[in-house]
């Protein structure tokens, strides 16, 4: 049980307050609800590149990185295609000097043209390091499109290509930056050892000084239901075959997320699930396989991925998956096996709520979710998953004709006439 | 209310770090096992450290092999029943091979450590390495490493410490894909038998730790001990006496740098000032390698340098990965920063933030049990006591930039690096 309290500042900022005396330090958790899906589809790549750009001086700081240590503290962010997440982690005794930091650039960031060029550059060598120096790193740019034909989730949180992060201007930074970084599209979490009353002090000086903006209205196109099945076959420079499948499935806010999470913990978790058992193991079809759940905010995919061994074709290698995501349709799940996948999901939630980073992350998503409370129920959410549930959803949602398959293969030596 | 923003708090540099300590016990058959009780979750972690890593292997990959496959079988479980009940009981375990030594890890609901131990305890002691499973775990770590032989940062790490350490050195070691091939059942067998007696161990376990987990260890592990393998002393280092290497990869889009050279081990004197300079140079985000190559010209996504300790010995190394068309341009820049250290006093504005930077980053180490845990293997390992902590708050807080310029100029010259480029140059 994860104890907090929740308050919202004048200008519509909601705080949490986690306190947990057994920590000499405290955490600042600042989530932004923006993320790669609410950019352009002609300027991709922008909610990224901006989170680089926050630490590049804000209105009266002209250095965020030359103060962080200063204070003891270390920090850093990420974003999704669905948020953008900033952290800092420091001694509890210095916690106003992380209010001062990231209220300042919050409030206004210094604009400068140079971080602008030299953060270009730098995503721009994140985007050939992750993506297209790496084997099969161009997959999910491949993928994501094939799945998705409207909803912005079509491409990644590094953007399309490299263009456009090329051609991001300073009035773009601006215009961004006006829009959606406003008191009233944030949450701020603050845990560690802190107390509500000097956690709420703190947020009346900084954060609700700072004048609300207008909430952004998001109006996503939905992706329509997928009726057909998807192939794309591509051949790379690369060791070996890889074989990816994306099904559409529900949101992280829905209750069959929890049914398909469960799922994908029977079908790859650990060395006694069933895809590592039957096709790695017993049929050695693959060198190695797994299945996951993307957990996004909108409707989001249920995702197989795999490296067939040499010899065994994507066609035979996608065969097999299929087989086993078709027995989950057809035989129902023995209680056994079900109660072992909850058994681990209570174990790792357990050990995961040992760290206050953690605890500020999770409560600013749940947050996020609609209610931070919600972190306190997610092993209930988790338990109440039955049999007759997963047959229900491994019936709607792997289908062959909700299926967007990439067949990624090796380029091969032989010269074909 | 006006506040003045250009102002910042008032702040504190962390003055003193309480790291608590462990409890050293030693069971009846001579095992030693430390304790650290600590966090509020009913959890626990429990690490056997065995001397048996990369430098006693008799050929390449077999350490690992050992270590990765104890849990394919034993007398009586099969692979497949040992990994369903320790899922079903919620534990989680790992297993890392490195240099010095292989651990094997344990994560456990207290309340199902009975049962899990049982299980690890059979794991460590009774591995029957069976050949089907072999077979199956050879072919798909020779895929995964043919993988990642495309990977440039992979292919300089790779390569580095045979040039640090000299081809056939204990610590130069280094496999390439036939080296699968060359596994076999026995060899597994041998060097299981040969270096996984608990004379050869030590336990640490940390989390919510009570008389039961040493009752347990007590009743699971009252074996004789058996023979320790007496690790050798290890021949010093030598480098590769060609100091600029390239290993070329014509498809590169981006150029993976390793540079450095061997030290020393981490009780030598000059550790410690050497953490401090490695700092300024490499070691945090605001480092002079950092705000110069990525901050200021955007080559990389990211640099860092670091010292490396071994049981043994110890190395200096940085690490990067840089457009290719850059990489020439990025080694004068490193060059250019080390010089920089032999030639100019640290200003006292930089001293103050890495001072502050490392005493926060020291208290920020030792939040919760299994940091606790790691904090008691980066000296015990190294044949230190808590005592190092101590001298490393003190030496951040005194040293001064005489003495780092100083060392620089002795372990930072640029005729003593080995500099490897995996790419294009």
């Amino acid at each position: 049980m994860i104890t907090f309290d929740r308050f919202i500042l004048k200008n519509g900022m909601p705080v949490i307050v986690h306190r947990d005396t057994a920590t000499a330090l405290a955490c600042l958790n600042l989530l932004v609800d923006v993320g790669a899906r609410d950019e352009d589809e002609s300027r991709t790549g922008f909610a990224h590149l901006f989170e680089h750009l926050m630490f590049g001086g804000s209105v009266n700081i002209p250095n965020y990185d030359d103060v962080c240590p200063r204070i003891g503290g270390e920090n850093n962010a990420f974003t999704s295609n669905d948020i953008t997440n900033y952290y800092i982690t420091l001694p509890s005794q210095n916690l106003e000097s992380a209010f001062w930091l990231e209220s300042d650039r919050l409030l206004s960031l210094a604009f400068s043209e140079k971080s602008l060029e030299v953060q270009r550059n730098v995503v721009i060598e994140e985007f050939k390091q992750r993506y297209l120096n790496q084997p099969y790193g161009d997959a999910w740019l491949l993928l994501r499109p094939l799945a998705y034909k409207v909803h912005p989730y079509k491409w990644a949180t590094i953007g399309k290509e490299i263009r456009h992060i090329e051609e991001a201007v300073m009035d773009d930074v601006k215009a961004f930056f006006k829009k959606h970084y406003v008191p009233n599209n944030t949450i701020l979490v603050v845990s560690g050892n802190v107390t509500t009353e000097n956690v709420k002090a703190l947020c009346e000086k900084w954060f609700e000084t700072i004048p609300a903006g207008e909430k952004p209205v998001r109006n996503l196109p939905a992706e329509p239901r997928q009726d057909e099945y998807r192939r794309e076959t591509v051949v790379r420079d690369v060791p070996s075959d890889a074989l990816y499948m994306a099904f559409h499935m529900c949101a992280r806010g829905e209750q069959p997320y929890y049914t398909l999470d469960i799922v994908s913990d029977m079908l790859s978790r650990g060395n006694s699930s069933r895809l590592y058992n039957r096709l790695v193991k017993e049929r050695q079809l693959f060198n190695e396989i797994s299945a996951f759940v993307m957990g996004d905010q909108d409707k989001g995919l249920f995702v197989v991925v795999g490296k067939p061994v040499h010899g065994v074709s994507t066609d035979e290698a996608e065969e097999a998956i299929f087989e086993e995501l078709e027995r989950l349709q057809n035989e129902p799940v023995g209680e056994r096996e079900l109660q072992k996948v909850k058994n681990k999901i209570e174990s790792s939630m357990t050990f995961a709520e040992m760290g206050i980073l953690d605890k500020a992350m999770n409560l600013a998503f749940f947050e996020l979710l609609g209610d931070a409370n919600r972190i306190n129920s997610e092993v209930a959410n988790y338990l109440a998953v039955t049999p007759e549930m997963i047959r229900e959803q491994a019936v709607d949602v792997f289908r062959r004709t909700n299926c967007s398959a990439l067949h990624y293969h090796a380029q091969t030596n032989e010269v074909t006439v | 209310m006006s506040i003045d923003r250009t102002k910042a708090p008032d702040f504190t540099a962390v003055d003193h770090v309480e790291i608590p300590q462990a409890e050293r016990h030693v069971l009846a058959n001579g095992l030693p096992v430390w304790t650290l009780n600590a966090g509020t979750q009913d959890v626990v972690k429990i690490e056997f450290q065995f001397a048996a890593g990369t430098a006693v292997q008799p050929q390449p990959l077999v350490a690992s092999a050992v270590n990765d496959m104890m849990d394919e079988g034993t007398a009586t479980r099969t692979a497949n029943a040992i990994a369903e009940e320790l899922d079903f009981y919620g534990a989680f375990i790992e297993s890392e091979t490195n240099i010095d030594q292989a651990s094997f890890t344990l994560f456990s609901l207290n309340k199902h450590l009975e049962r899990t131990l049982g299980i690890v305890q059979e794991v460590l002691q009774q591995p029957t390495f069976p050949e089907k499973e072999f077979g199956i775990y050879v072919a798909n770590k020779k895929q995964k490493f043919l993988v990642d032989s495309e990977k440039v940062g992979v292919l300089a790490r790779r390569a580095f410490s045979a040039l640090l350490y000299g081809e056939g050195h204990a610590y130069g070691g280094r496999a390439v894909a036939e080296d699968f091939d060359k596994l076999h059942v026995d060899l597994l067998k041998e060097f299981h038998a040969k270096n996984y007696s608990l004379a050869n161990c030590s336990v640490i376990i940390s989390g919510k730790v009570n008389d039961m987990h040493l009752g347990l260890l007590e009743k699971l592990f009252s074996g004789n001990a058996g023979s320790s393998n007496t690790v050798n002393t290890i021949a010093p280092p030598q480098p590769n006496a060609q100091r600029e290497h390239l290993l070329l990869k014509k498809d590169a889009i981006q150029s993976a740098i390793r540079m450095g050279r061997p030290l020393f081990a981490k009780n030598h004197p000059d550790w410690i000032g050497m953490q401090v300079l490695n700092t300024v140079f490499g070691g945090y985000f605001a480092s002079r390698l950092n705000a110069n190559i990525r901050e200021d010209k955007g080559y990389t996504y990211g640099i860092g340098s670091a010292m490396v300790p071994l049981h043994q010995h110890g190395y200096f190394v940085i690490a990067t990965e840089v457009g290719a068309d850059v990489c020439a341009a990025a080694l004068n820049e490193i060059y250019m920063e080390m010089d920089r250290l032999q030639q100019d006093l640290i200003p006292e504005e930089e001293m103050s933030l890495v001072r502050n930077h490392l005493s926060g980053s020291l208290l920020r180490s030792t939040d919760g049990p299994f940091a606790l845990a790691d904090r008691l293997k980066g000296v015990i390992n190294y044949g230190l006591g808590y005592d190092y902590y101590d001298r490393y708050l003190q030496t951040i807080k005194t040293i001064t930039p005489e003495t780092l310029r100083d060392l620089a100029r002795r372990y930072l010259n640029k005729s003593d690096m080995i500099e490897l480029v995996a790419g294009k140059k």
